[in-house]
This record gives C-alpha cells, structure tokens and sequence, in this order.
C-alpha cells in the first residue's frame, strides 16, 4: 500500500513544460528538414557545412557539460570550502547535510563566492558532480530558515538535473548560431571566389535564413522552459522544508537587494544568469518584452506559485 | 527519480522507512558486549516542522500520546525542541533498562507523521549511549536510507571518529550500516545526546 502523501504534481506547470519541450522539437525538426530541403532545391550540398556545424555544436554541448562546475566557479569565483573552514562554511555544510538527509541525495561540494551580491547557484553534469555555491551577500543578508530555502531551491536544481536538460535543449541554439556564422563568413570571404557558382550563394543565404529563425525561435522557447524549471525547482525546494514562507521572504529580500546592486558586480555576473537563484539583472517584470526574456519568472509569479505549495501543504487530514 | 520525473522537472518527497529501527534493541545488547557502551534510556526524533495549523496539531496529538502513554509507567513527559536549522526534535526518556519501549515511542511517533502524510518530513532518530567512562555515542537512525550510522561528539564541536569506526566494526553487521561516510553528518547539540 503507497504511503499517504500530502505531494500532488502541479499539472498546469507539467503541461506548459511539455509543450514548450514538444515546440523545442518541433523546431529541431523543422531545422533538419529546411537544411535537406535546401539541399535538395538548389542540388547543392550543404552537409560538410551543417555536419561540420554539428560536430562543433556538440564539442561545446559536451565541454560545457562536463566543465559546467568548473566553469561556473572560475566566472563567479567561488571556492569549496569543507565543513570546518570557517563559521560560514559550517553554517552551509550543516544546512546541506540536513536538506541531503531529508530528500536522500548525495551531498553536493560547497562552494562559497566573495561577492556583495545577495546569490547561489548549483551546477555539475549531475548529483554526483554537482557544486553549490552561495555569496557571502546572501549569507550575510538571509536568516537560517531562508538560506534553507535558497539551498533546497537549488538543490532541486541538481535533482531534476536541469544543467543537462538545459544543455540538450541549447543544443539546437548553438547549431543555429554556429551556422549563421558560417554562412555570413562564407558569403563575406567565398563569394568572389565562386562568382560563377550562383547555386553556392543562394544555399548560404538560405541556410543564413532559416538559421536566424530557428535560433530566434528556439532562444524563446528555452527561455521560456527555464521559466518553468526554475517554478518547479521553486516548488520542490518548499515541498522539501515544508516552509514555503521562508523561500518567499528569502525571494522579496534577494529581488529588493538587486537594485541596489553596484553595475561592476552586475556586468560580471551576467553570464552565470541562467544558473542563479535570481537573475542579476532587474528587469522590470511589468514590461511584457523584457518578461519572456527572462531566464527568470517574475517575483509575483513565484511567490503566487508558492502560495499554492502553502495551501497544499495546510490541507487538513481527510 | 524517472526518466519522466526529469524531464518534466519534479521530484516526488522521499518516504521513509520504519521498519529497520526494530533492530535497534538486540544491537544494543551487542554493543553492551562489545564496547561497554549502554542506552541511557533517552532517544529522540528530529523532523522537519511544516508551517500551517495541520502540521502543529498532528505534533500535539503526538506529544499527548506519548505523555499518557508515559504518564501510566512514570516516565518523563516528552519534550519539544527547536534546533538551530529550524528541526524540531521531539525528545523522550525512559529508564535505561526500557529500550524497547523507548523504540515504541519513537515508532508511534513515527507513525502518526507517516499516517497524516508528513512521512517526507522525518530526518532521522536518534538513541543516546554512554559507557563507564562517560563517553557520550549516539545512534543515529537515517529514514530515508533505512540505515544507522554513529555520532560520538567531543567537547568543542569534534567527533571521536576512532570511537565511531570502532562501534561499526561491533554492531556493523547487527544493524544496517551507512556504507558511505559521507553522510554520517553530525548533528551537534541534538537533545537527548
């Protein structure tokens, strides 16, 4: 007999996110038949170039991959410290042994980042890999019960394992960038060498073409499932404390301190944005272009989606 | 977690499991033998409090059944408190010759946050022991890998990981034994300890 659970999905979030996957790979197909019908049309053969762009494409997917730790810490300065490194340190270590213990998961290296800036971030190809880092901001800005908060939110982060489902799904970005370069290059250098071959040009500025759109598109769409992932990591770090209130303050507190963040720090973070707890940058959330570029949902958004976690969690037994 | 679970980015709360902390009394006996470390007779439960009226009532309806169900045999009432991450450890003495009715009381405790749906909240059990020298040892149950692992603090915030090896090699095939290290995570000023 299953064990009785207060844990019901959230099917709304479970929807949007297989669609904007099922669009994802839509695009890629659609990609793959532009690139062969392009071929076709002008009998040209486009396949050194698109291979070539592939195998590239997959270098950096793997690198980034299997480097993600490494990388993310070099950029955000983070260094990993052991339990008995210093008071901060031994703070994090017990909060992460405890959040470990309770979801059965294997504890992740602590990483602490000399930065005012109130953040954390979790990244690693997977659980065993995987590093988390906090700024001395956020640990001097956040309670105990809040940094709780902060830490389950990115330790489901590792959980869900969205380092490498994000990876897959810029896959297709980085292909369609790549391409784009290659064909604006070789219309750039190789057009006066094959003046006499129409055919050529024709087949880089049509690959140029589809390549712009496909990256436009997909860039929206893993946008948008970066949303989402972040909503349900949001969701199963409150499920894990059981406080969603004190995610909520440790979001208000975290956002309202962005402002207040001097440009220098601002610039040098803007890179590790997609793997943060809150992205650096203060876009305003009312503004509805800057909104679906975010890599982040609104705080409204978050704090409305854990008011439904609160709830779930207060239901009387029945 | 699923294939599925991953890509739709959802994990499912652990459930824990109950049944191997009935080990603990025979170990025990084996650990007196082996290493002249006995139960004190107190233990606890540390848990994960959920806000909201649902959770604080099942912590009361607990803590009134372990206090009438003490309250007939003379034993202590039971006592609530808050650790500095935010736990509640819900601490329960008896006589040191009553292990196995310490074992029941954390099991009811046990089952009652099972039985309301709060089972994913459960952290781990705890039963404190000391030998003649005062030395102090915990025994520490972990729900959700259904495994034990020894916690021996020092003064100043140092384990006696001599100590803590040592009783594995006693109990390590009585009881079931964290094998990896890594999560013997110590629980420094856990009440009842």
């Amino acid at each position: 007999m299953a064990a009785r659970t207060r844990y019901a999905p959230d099917r709304g979030l479970t929807v949007r996110m297989t669609a904007t996957m099922f669009l994802l790979g839509l695009v890629f197909v659609a990609f793959v038949a532009a690139i062969i019908g392009i071929g076709a049309a002008y009998h040209a053969s486009s396949a050194a170039i698109v291979l070539f762009a592939v195998v590239l494409g997959g270098g950096f997917a793997i690198g980034s991959l299997f480097y993600s730790d490494k990388i993310a810490l070099a950029t955000a300065g983070g260094r990993v410290v052991g339990p008995n490194d210093s008071e901060d340190a031994r703070r994090i270590h017990g909060i992460v042994d405890r959040l470990c213990a309770l979801a059965d998961m294997p504890k992740p290296r602590v990483a602490i980042a000399d930065a005012d800036m109130p953040n954390a971030f979790a990244t690693g190809r997977n659980a065993d890999h995987a590093v988390l880092c906090v700024t001395t901001g956020l640990l001097r800005r956040l309670e105990n019960d809040e940094l709780e908060g902060v830490i389950a939110h990115e330790m489901s982060h590792v959980a869900h394992k969205d380092v490498q489902v994000m990876t897959i799904a810029s896959f297709l970005a980085i292909i369609a960038a790549l391409l784009i370069r290659i064909a604006f290059y070789g219309e750039l250098f190789g057009g006066g060498r094959r003046s006499n071959d129409s055919n050529a040009g024709v087949v880089m500025l049509a690959l140029m073409a589809v390549s712009i759109i496909v990256y436009a598109v997909s860039f929206l769409l893993i946008r948008m499932l970066s949303r989402y992932r972040e909503l349900s990591a949001d969701r199963s770090g409150a499920l894990l404390t059981g406080q969603p209130s004190a995610l909520k303050s440790a979001l208000v507190k975290v956002t309202g301190q962005m402002a207040r963040i001097p440009t220098r720090d601002l610039r040098t973070a803007q890179p590790l944005n997609a793997f943060f707890f809150a992205p650096a940058m203060n876009l305003n959330a009312k503004a509805g272009l800057s909104a679906i570029f975010s890599t982040h949902p609104s705080l409204e958004r978050r704090l409305a989606e854990l008011d439904k976690v609160q709830q779930q969690l207060g239901r009387t037994a029945g | 977690m699923g294939f599925l679970d991953t890509l739709l980015g959802r994990t499912k709360p652990v459930q824990p499991k109950l049944d191997d902390l009935f080990a603990l009394p025979s170990a025990a006996v084996t650990l007196d033998a082996g290493a002249g470390f006995k139960p004190t007779g107190s233990g606890s439960v540390c848990f994960r409090p959920v806000e909201g009226r649902s959770f604080s009532d099942v912590q009361k309806d607990v803590q009134e059944l372990l206090n009438a169900s003490s309250g007939k045999e003379g034993g202590l009432p039971v006592e609530v408190t808050k650790d500095s991450y935010g736990f509640n450890w819900l601490v329960s003495s008896h006589m040191s010759d009553e292990l196995e009715a310490l074992v029941t009381d954390l099991h009811a405790v046990n089952s009652s946050l099972v039985d309301n749906g709060f089972g994913p909240q459960l952290l781990c059990t705890l039963v404190a022991f000391r030998d003649d020298q005062e030395r102090r040892l915990g025994l520490i149950y972990l729900y959700k890998r259904g495994t034990f692992y020894p916690f021996a603090p020092l003064s100043g915030e140092r384990r006696d990981n001599a100590l803590e090896l040592q009783v594995k090699g006693v109990i390590g095939s009585d009881l079931k034994f964290e094998p990896d290290l890594a999560r013997w995570f110590p629980v420094w000023g856990a009440p009842g300890l």
